[in-house]
């Protein structure tokens, strides 16, 4: 994997505090790299520095190892790469007039640029609005017409920044969709700010996790969703039970932590007497109904009973108090034929491999 | 009633007689206006646009002065663009009062102000990300600012519209600088003034008629590109 774009010391300092300080940060050719986090986390500052769109306070950006604003001169950096903004901001002129605007720029012109926009507005289905002024577009309409003008450039490094955010859901799946495939067929290097895990785990190789301008993980997305390196991850990707606790008993390959009196068998690495953090995605913690013999290939079988069941779609949402509290999601479909509700007794079991540690010494 | 009448009546004669008088006049008012009105588009628009796009200590004194100097009173230049032109004035070597270059002058520093306004609010107006985006599409400072006055040519019409609509109506500047000399310096104004005076009503109205079409036709512009949206 070549190296195509590094940012070495980065921080972005604005109005007295500090946006993004990141020490380090390696972006490979052909990759899809998320940055995921809540609002005010710094994934468009981030973005904004990566791009040279705005200076950074401190540090360097290398692109191809050259510095970018010294052996790699800025604008010559900016004609290598595209960007794509949540807002379309299209000119006000035809859909084909947008979409040829960065090829113009670049003082290419003629048949040669004709034929470069009309593949993409092809490929972004949008060839039959070629003509159309741009104010009388629909939003979904817009944004094709934006990436249409972004991937006309052939890119280096295409940057999005919530690209998606201000569409509706069926216009959203359309779009995501054919970016999907436009992405899988180019195999431009991407560099995406999203505050939506889910468009972050369809279309990422990898995915940073930022909060404070920090990039608190980045890795590849199985490994951030089932081994958050910290709390706040763990919560950003859909942890919902996130629990305390202190190793009491190890042996080969497991570990017993006792958790509020209750005692925890997890797969993991620990020394007795260690503070951990024990995560739990929903999705892994199974409910049935207690009938004296429980078959479960599980080590962890706690008994509780229901609290708040708050519907999520397919789903629910189930909260079970059993010494500490446990959030498991149970299909619609289980919940009914399980009859639960609220203050009913059931048996949640976990298994041992599904539950992550986090070291709380190793930090 | 009889005079009122009488007088649209007979100034709609005028009208589409083609009144070589009127005539004369509306096409010396254009003339004068609109040349007044290119001088200040070149001088409003540059400093609107450096003002809209860049950042700088003062910033908003300056722009509460452009915003005052579109409500200069034309009577107040026309004051002091006479006393510049005058015989023993700091211009007076220019020997250009009472004649259409005087007339010019005052106008246009009517107008600087009014284009300079409306081309910063128009510039100003544009999506700040905007420039975000044509910066990331590549761009150089120079062709960033081409692009941005093309996003703009709208609203920069109204500017040019507002300004022509402003000159073409004073009467005080002009009266002061030009003088109403018959065939030399008189434009639809100050020979509405002067006709009134008299009490030639019939061509007063022919002219406040010409007037008031000039004012609709530069309003009809200006609402249709306040009604105009821009793309996403």
């Amino acid at each position: 994997m070549t190296k195509i774009l590094e940012a070495k010391n980065l921080k972005v300092i604005r109005g007295g505090s500090l946006l993004v300080d990141v020490p380090g940060m390696e972006i490979f050719e052909r990759e899809t790299l998320s940055l995921i986090g809540p609002n005010g986390a710094g994934k468009t500052t981030l973005l904004q520095a990566l791009s040279y769109l705005m200076k950074p306070s401190a540090g360097q950006i290398l692109f191809r190892g050259q510095a970018v604003g010294a052996a790699q001169p800025k604008l010559e950096y900016r004609r290598r790469l595209a960007m794509v903004f949540q807002e379309p901001l299209l000119f006000d002129t035809t859909v084909f007039g947008n979409a040829v605007s960065g090829l113009k720029i670049r003082g290419i012109g003629g048949s040669a640029a004709q034929r470069i926009v009309e593949s993409q507005l092809e490929r972004f289905g949008i060839a039959h609005l070629r003509d159309r002024s741009a104010r009388t577009l629909s939003g979904g309409e817009a944004q094709r017409t934006s990436l249409a003008r972004a991937f006309a450039i052939s890119p280096e490094i295409l940057f999005l920044d919530e690209p998606f955010a201000a569409l509706d859901p069926p216009t959203r799946e359309a779009i995501v969709t054919d970016l999907e495939k436009v992405l899988t067929e180019t195999k431009t290097t991407t560099i995406m700010a999203t505050h939506d895990r889910n468009e972050a785990l369809r279309l990422s190789d990898r995915i940073a996790v930022m909060e404070g301008g920090r990039i608190a993980q980045i890795d590849k997305p199985v490994v951030v969703m089932n081994q958050p390196a910290d709390e706040f991850v763990a919560s950003f990707v859909g942890t919902e039970t996130i629990l305390e606790g202190e190793v009491r008993g190890v042996n080969e390959t497991a570990l017993m932590v006792r958790v509020n009196g209750s005692e925890i068998e997890v797969v993991g690495k620990g020394k007795p007497g260690e503070r951990v953090v024990l995560c739990i995605r929903p999705e892994n913690v199974t409910l049935s109904i207690p009938d004296g013999n429980v078959k479960t290939s599980a080590r962890n079988v706690f008994r509780g009973s229901i609290g708040r069941i708050v519907p999520l779609g397919l789903f629910h949402r189930v909260e079970i108090a059993c010494g500490f509290p446990l959030v498991a999601y149970v299909t619609t479909h289980a919940l009914e034929d399980l009859a639960l509700r609220e203050s009913t007794e059931v048996t949640a079991s976990v298994k041992a491999t599904a539950i992550h540690v986090i070291r709380k010494s190793g930090l | 009633m009889d005079i009122i009448l009488e007088g649209i009546r007979q100034a709609f004669i005028l009208l589409v007689t083609f009144d070589p008088e009127v005539l004369g006049i509306t096409w010396f008012s254009l003339k004068v206006s609109g040349t007044a009105t290119f001088i200040s588009l070149f001088f409003g628009m540059s400093v609107g646009t450096v003002v809209a796009l860049t950042q700088f200590p003062g910033r908003k004194f300056v722009v509460s002065l452009i915003n005052t100097g579109m409500a200069l009173p034309p009577v107040v230049v026309g004051l002091f663009v006479t006393i510049f032109l005058w015989r023993n004035g700091p211009l007076g070597f220019m020997e250009i009062l009472y004649t259409p270059a005087a007339m010019i002058l005052a106008q246009a520093i009517i107008a600087t102000p009014i284009v300079t306004g409306i081309s910063l609010a128009s510039m100003q107006q544009l999506p700040k990300k905007l420039r975000l985006q044509i910066l990331a599409l590549g761009a150089t400072r120079l062709q960033m600012v081409r692009i941005l006055i093309r996003e703009a040519r709208l609203p920069l019409l109204a500017a040019v519209m507002a300004g022509f609509g402003g000159v073409i109506s004073e009467v005080g500047a002009s009266i002061m600088v030009g003088g109403n000399i018959k065939g030399y310096t008189r434009v639809l104004t100050t020979a509405t003034v002067m006709e009134t005076s008299r009490g030639n009503f019939d061509i007063a109205i022919a002219l406040g008629i010409i007037l008031l079409l000039f004012a609709y036709a530069i309003n009809l512009v200006l609402t249709y590109v306040q009604q105009r949206e821009r793309p996403r």
